[in-house]
């Protein structure tokens, strides 16, 4: 039965495969959106609140970490750094006195300057979410932002962090300040006492949010590294989702190992997807695999796979208990599931180009893109943040959505990191990042990295269905590596 | 075929959880308890509600007035205690031998004295308080309109005498109220206050993962009224055919159902009404009718019918016989070979659970299984049910939240269509025993709560089951207006063996 009487005819995006009206008609596309995090106009101005060397740097970071991940734009706005721009050298913790008016009248210009480029970014640069890390300690600076807030339409959310364990702080310290550019010239004794009478001088003060007088604002506040919260008047989704995130994570030393399942028939024969098992090089990788977590020493080590065979397979190796997780499994090639790139190119010339123009919207037909991985992937990292030892055996996509999200790789690196076969990842917090240590396990497999194309399309938009295509030579069989 | 799971620990190695409510009467405890549990049971994690006000139901046949709850009426205090402990054995019974992993055991729990002896009966247990605070008195007022001016207590009075008298009962409680306490008392314990129906949150100490999610989902929840407005996209061409799956347009049929449901839309004349679809051609044809923005979730596709995807039932039956019959056998836990099972569904579709609880007014435009799989979180359906849920085309059903539950009215809109529906098999043979893997979603309906015979002494209570009235769910055949409570009580061992599914 044929279909002609729609108000608006759909069309589906060649690049993600979305209906969207087409726009041929004339009627404005403005109806539908995508279910993204942030489903407001409204940008959201986070504030961190607390006194020197309570963590607010950190948690400013790794939030922005995560909403980038989750494709939420953010960015930070550190206060401190504006002041080293401002104020060349550092001397000492005079700075900071409250009766300084010339480090008064510079820390305020400085507050200003960051208010701007927060303006900036919200309003003209498409941000979403601007954190603003400075102390914020007393309701005077608190009411000076509100006030830029209002004026500018952004919501405000304060993420207090309130800490008087001394070895948390004097930990603090020692991870963070000592090689910061302030002290790049002092030794560790002077610093550390240099920066306690930095502390002093925000101490007196201090007015701390407080469950009465600011009762109509949106805030949490952490007390003791997360021993207990106080929230107060979440207004929307983001602020709701963030909430939850910053009440998972913790800051326990342990280490997260990434690697991918052993080689498997379908990766010798250069097929992509699949559900095969491993072959005789995979076998030997699961084995050393359980050797080195063995040498590892490991305590409490929890292990997860995805429900595809390969991985299992690698798992069961190890001998130790492991959980599997439908949402590590391997992306979705949909049509082009156990095909070989040349096929692939063969077959669907015009899928395979559009892949290479852009890797991480582009979803297989009747499958998936890197972009639906990492919605698929983000109760793994809620989870991975509550853990402490973790093992992930997972797949090539896969692994590299989980490093962006611990690496801070954008969506356009995302999908061209190296995560080779037989390679494990061990990833360690440390400061305001990750240490990473890659551990090859010394069992030959194939390599099943493909580079950025060096070739690009010059007309790259993405509904063109009339671009040139200029097929990108395809390298030579499987290398072994 | 139904994967199996090798080497894995039992889930249950996990100790179970108590979660203790606290607070005055008509501070939404039980109301809490009850989502809470159906948000549980649905995402696989079996829990039950122990309501002590029930028990003393049970115990004193006939309420007379708030003099029971004087702490000076020493026979009532009592009874109120045993009551209490005989609640507190059935949360051990159910933890231990029922193989329970949550348990909420709903009572006032306003002294510290009640809380120490809970505390003194569930050593291995992990304990997570739920504290209700609230002073607001035009919410309290509500609730006692709500949920007790109608409750068997109050059942020969007027509303104003009830209204009264509750009134008197809560301040029974008030005096000796000792709420928790974060900087002292209560500072080692886990729990969350909740102050002024969710407008402030105190969260202490979580333990685990299963805490951190009740935490977010209570910060999720309100009681503002709306409506949840679900149904299907318009009858499409793959339906009129009889495949499954796909990514076909819209019939003829299918487009008069999104005029019909545009007007019906309109009609409802609603404040702020978001609409939802999936990224299937045929709910965004549905939607683009109603002429008003409308929002596309991936997570919300029809279930991936993987090598079955657009096939005719009676293909699947010829090519691939042997998926065919296990499908029958079990059709909640039937992973469709590369494609997915209503457990997988159910996993996918939580955030979108988590988001609906957020929003007010919404009209989802969905699947058949999707729309199941939703319907059975409202409806506090089990794994069992789920997949047979009558969802047919051309059919709106509109839930609105009322006092525990939900309402539901069904609302054909009267446009031919084809019936997609099938019926359980009868003549099923329930198969080997499956293993089921771990992280494995498997809903339960929220169990019957536990009904006590009178009370004489402390070892006489006999646990007797109560079969409640069964629920109709609506039909495509008629209208009907069903309140929703706990229906069913299929139990589904969700660890390493099911032995039965049917009632001990």
């Amino acid at each position: 039965v044929a279909d002609t009487t729609l108000t608006r005819e759909l069309t589906q995006n060649p690049l993600k495969k979305i209906w969207v009206p087409s726009s041929t008609n004339g009627l404005p596309e403005r109806h539908i959106s995508q279910r993204k995090v942030c489903m407001t106009n409204c940008p959201t101005l986070i504030v961190t609140v607390g006194l020197p060397a309570r963590g607010k740097t950190y948690i400013s970071k790794k939030l922005t970490r995560y909403l980038n991940w989750i494709d939420v734009p953010t960015k930070e706005f550190n206060v401190g750094q504006y002041r080293r721009e401002c104020v060349k050298i550092y001397k000492s913790f005079e700075f900071f006195r409250p009766d300084n008016e010339e480090g008064l009248k510079i820390r305020k210009q400085c507050a200003l300057a960051a208010l701007n480029d927060v303006r900036q970014f919200l309003t003209d640069e498409g941000g979403q979410v601007a954190v603003f890390d400075a102390t914020n300690t007393t309701r005077e600076r608190r009411e000076t932002i509100l006030r830029f807030a209002e004026q500018n339409g952004f919501k405000v959310f304060f993420v207090e962090s309130v800490c008087e364990d001394p070895d948390v702080i004097a930990e603090n310290i020692v991870q963070v300040k000592l090689g910061c550019p302030d002290y790049t010239h002092c030794n560790t004794e002077d610093a550390v006492a240099d920066f306690m009478k930095r502390i002093k001088c925000y101490e007196n003060s201090y007015q701390p949010l407080d469950e009465e007088l600011d009762r109509d604002l949106s805030f949490i506040k952490i007390i003791d590294v997360g021993r207990r919260y106080l929230v107060n008047r979440v207004q929307d989704h983001i602020q709701s989702r963030i909430v939850y995130y910053l009440m998972n994570i913790h800051i326990t030393p342990r280490s997260i190992y990434l690697c991918r399942h052993g080689e498997s028939d379908l990766n010798i024969k250069g097929r992509i997807g699949g559900d095969s098992g491993l072959s005789a090089r995979g076998k030997e990788f699961a084995k050393a695999l359980g050797q080195f977590i063995q040498s590892q020493n490991i305590r409490d080590l929890k292990v997860w796979t995805s429900q595809m065979k390969r991985t299992i397979q690698t798992a069961e190796a190890l001998g130790v208990p492991y959980e599997q997780w439908k949402a590590l499994n391997e992306i979705d090639a949909g049509v082009c599931e156990e095909l070989m790139y040349e096929e692939i190119q063969q077959k669907y010339p015009l899928e395979f180009a559009l892949r290479d123009q852009d890797k991480y919207r582009y979803r297989y037909p009747k499958g998936e893109s890197y972009e639906d991985l990492v919605q698929r992937l983000e109760p793994v990292i809620m989870e991975l943040e509550r853990q402490e030892n973790v093992l992930v055996i997972c797949h090539q996509a896969v692994m590299r959505c989980l490093l962006a999200y611990f690496l801070d790789k954008t969506a356009e690196e995302l999908p061209y990191l190296k995560c080779a076969l037989h390679t494990v990842l061990k990833l360690t917090p440390m400061a305001y990042g990750c240490k990473v240590e890659s551990v090859c396990l010394n069992v030959d497999a194939v390599n099943t990295h493909r580079d950025r194309p060096s070739v690009r399309f010059t007309n790259t938009h993405p509904l063109s269905m009339s671009v040139s295509l200029v097929l990108v030579k395809q390298a030579s069989p499987p290398v072994i590596a | 075929l139904l994967k199996i799971l090798s080497g894995q620990c039992p889930h249950l190695a996990n100790p179970p959880t108590v979660i203790v409510m606290v607070g005055l009467p008509a501070r939404g405890k039980t109301y809490i308890s009850r989502k809470l549990t159906r948000y549980l049971n649905w995402i696989g994690i079996p829990t039950k509600v122990f309501n002590v006000g029930e028990y003393r139901r049970e115990a004193v046949k006939h309420y007379s007035s708030y003099d029971f709850f004087k702490s000076d009426n020493e026979d009532a205090v009592k009874i109120r205690q045993q009551c209490a402990l005989a609640a507190l054995r059935d949360v051990k019974n159910y933890l231990t031998e029922e193989e329970g992993q949550v348990a909420v055991f709903d009572a006032t729990n306003t002294t510290r004295e009640r809380r120490d002896m809970i505390l003194d009966h569930n050593i291995l247990k992990i304990i997570f308080f739920i504290e209700s605070v609230c002073d607001d008195p035009n919410v309290i007022a509500c609730n006692i309109l709500e949920v007790k001016v109608s409750c068997p207590d109050y059942q020969d009075c007027n509303k104003t005498d009830a209204m009264e008298d509750f009134k008197k009962r809560i301040e029974c409680y008030r005096m000796n109220y000792q709420p928790l306490d974060p900087d002292q008392y209560d500072k080692n314990f886990s729990f969350i206050k909740v102050i002024d129906v969710g407008r402030r949150f105190l969260v202490n100490r979580i333990q685990d993962h299963i805490q951190s999610r009740i935490v977010y989902y209570l910060m999720n929840i309100h009681v503002q009224p709306r409506s949840i407005y679900l149904c299907r996209h318009g009858e499409s061409q793959h339906n009129l055919q009889g495949r499954l799956g796909g990514d076909s347009g819209l019939s003829t049929r299918g487009r008069k159902f999104t005029e019909a449901l545009a007007k019906f839309v309109e009609e409802q004349n609603l404040k702020d009404l978001k609409v939802w679809t999936s990224q299937m051609r045929r709910s965004i044809q549905t939607a683009e009718a109603l002429n008003v923005p409308y929002e596309q979730w991936k997570a919300l596709n029809e279930i991936d019918a993987g090598v079955c995807e657009e096939m005719t039932y009676e293909e699947v039956r010829e090519r691939f016989p042997e998926e065919f019959a296990l499908r029958d056998q079990d059709k909640y836990y039937y992973r469709y070979p590369s494609g997915e099972s209503y457990q997988d569904l159910v996993q996918r579709v939580e955030p979108v659970i988590m988001e609906l609880e957020r929003q007010e007014n919404v009209l989802v435009i969905c699947h058949q299984a999707v729309m199941r799989c939703l319907l059975a979180y409202f409806l506090d359906k089990s794994a069992d049910e789920m997949p047979y849920l009558k969802c047919p085309l051309h059919t709106v059903l509109k839930l609105t939240p009322v006092a525990y539950g939900c309402k539901v009215e069904s609302i054909s809109l009267n446009v031919d269509a084809v019936n997609t529906h099938r019926d359980r098999p009868e003549e099923v043979k329930r198969g080997p025993t499956t293993l089921i893997r771990r992280n494995s979603v498997t809903p339960l309906t929220s169990p019957e709560p536990n009904k006590k015979p009178r009370i004489e002494g402390l070892d006489d209570a006999i646990l007797r089951e109560v079969t409640p009235a069964q629920l109709t769910l609506c039909s495509a055949s008629h209208t009907t207006l069903a309140l929703s409570t706990q229906v069913s009580h299929s139990y589904c061992l969700y660890i390493c063996v099911i032995s039965s599914l049917h009632n001990p």
